[in-house]
């Protein structure tokens, strides 16, 4: 047969072409609803990572259900949109990002750890060479961080990428993101030959100062939508 | 079963694993080898899947060898390697998400692999499937060894771990000792590559120049 007659090879093309594309549509198709509970299960182990729970073996949707006590959206003037199961989980934040400040409706997730509350925030922003995300869960008084959360999806590894694991996160407990006039303020990511000597000061990563600023943007941009919310007193009301 | 383990299947298997390395005789695949060993997790992980892609892919084109039109073979070649690592990398999604998720874009570079498209080209295309098959998983392991030696040296040194795990007791650090920066920096990489190529090509006369 002869291979190199252009009839042939249009015909072999275009065979070979639907063939594959059948296959990986198959492959999708079927892998499809694994893969999204995959992600949905992701997204319960970064918001529980922010509480410090250590989730090694253990299935987390249950722990998820145990923790997370209640669900918010607010708006930015902090009024409550919605409280029903699920409803901040089911937030696209990056969707909500891209309106304007004043249509976003912006995920809450409160938690009882041991019985004291929590308010966990999202985070998402960009580093140096891709997304970058998190979680910061917040103590009762809205002020202090209780524990916190970063991935991100293709920072150098050994250098930006290190802000996915223990040290770094661990340096923002206890830091504070409100000043001394109880205003928004956040947090300052220093290069790290500055030692960090406030509560307002982390450490950057050496190497990774790109990735470190874009934390530092992250956390003021993401934390500073909920403004209005840390306002609320306890006491006064806030459910 | 003679067939499976003659003289020049043993060649085709071991050949790749030194004295026809891909990276450090051949210089393929050198741009995975700077991205992905800073840590020897991923570097492993990636070995294990350019493996398992390479055989694969090997033995597919080796089975079409003779419908291939000639003037679009490279886009055959092209079209099969993307179609694997599609479905690798969904895979890892569906059934490893933890990996996939650390690995994240490498998975999807194993297309630009220069080793993969280098082995369709000069072997599978006119090899049986059984030799290709054996040349994938040589090529493959030549390739990953490699990584793994150089991810070795630079964990080691670099964060003082090896697969995550702290290997250099604190009191060395206390002693005043300091994890070397540059091993985490690409340039590094190619640093050690070079050493590798160094000390293979000195035990391997017949590597050298004349």
């Amino acid at each position: 047969m002869n291979t190199n007659n252009n009839g042939y090879t249009i015909i072999y093309a275009t065979v070979m072409v639907v063939i594959v594309a059948l296959m990986l549509a198959l492959v999708s198709s079927a892998l499809k609803d694994t893969q999204t509970a995959n992600v949905e299960l992701d997204k319960k182990k970064q918001i529980l990572a922010s509480l410090n729970i250590d989730l090694e073996g253990k299935d987390a949707a249950a722990i998820y259900n145990e923790y997370i006590v209640e669900e918010l959206v607010i708006n930015h003037k902090a009024e409550i949109l919605d409280s029903t199961e699920f409803c901040a989980f089911k937030i696209d934040f990056l969707k909500e990002l891209a309106k304007a400040e004043t249509e976003r409706e912006l995920p809450i997730y409160v938690a009882k750890v041991d019985g004291k509350t929590k308010y966990i925030m999202s985070m998402k922003g960009t580093g140096l060479w891709g997304p970058i995300w998190g979680y910061v869960a917040l103590n009762e008084d809205k002020n202090s961080i209780y524990g916190s959360y970063f991935s991100h999806a293709s920072e150098t590894p050994g250098l930006g990428a290190e802000i996915a694991y223990k040290p770094f996160q661990k340096s923002l407990i206890d830091k504070k993101i409100l000043g001394a006039d109880l205003t928004f303020k956040s947090l300052l990511v220093l290069k790290p030959d500055n030692k960090p000597n406030s509560e307002y000061e982390i450490d950057g990563i050496s190497g990774g100062t790109i990735t470190s600023k874009a934390v530092e943007k992250m956390i003021f941009n993401c934390l500073g939508q909920y403004k209005a919310f840390y306002d609320i007193k306890v006491e006064g009301g806030a459910k | 079963m003679s067939k499976l383990i003659s003289e020049k299947t043993k060649e085709v298997f071991l050949g790749p694993l030194s004295k026809n390395n891909p990276i450090t005789v051949q210089v393929l695949g050198i741009c995975s080898a700077l991205a992905v060993t800073s840590k020897l997790e991923p570097a492993l992980v990636m070995g294990i899947s350019v493996t398992i892609i390479v055989a694969f892919s090997n033995v597919i084109i080796s089975l079409i060898r003779n419908t291939i039109p000639n003037r679009i073979r490279i886009i055959v070649q092209l079209v099969v390697v993307a179609a694997l690592v599609t479905v690798v990398s969904e895979i890892l999604k569906a059934y490893a998400y933890d990996v996939s998720v650390q690995l994240s874009v490498y998975i999807g570079l194993i297309i630009t692999n220069c080793i993969l498209m280098g082995r369709l080209e000069a072997f599978a295309m006119s090899n049986k499937p059984w030799e290709s098959f054996v040349d994938g998983l040589g090529n493959g392991f030549g390739y990953a060894w490699i990584l793994v030696a150089v991810a070795f040296v630079r964990e080691l040194l670099g964060s003082g771990s090896l697969l995550g795990f702290k290997v250099i007791p604190q009191s060395v650090y206390d002693a005043g000792y300091m994890n070397n920066g540059l091993m985490m920096m690409p340039p590094m990489a190619l640093i050690i590559v070079a050493c590798i190529i160094w000390i293979h090509r000195a035990r391997n006369k017949d590597l050298q120049e004349k």
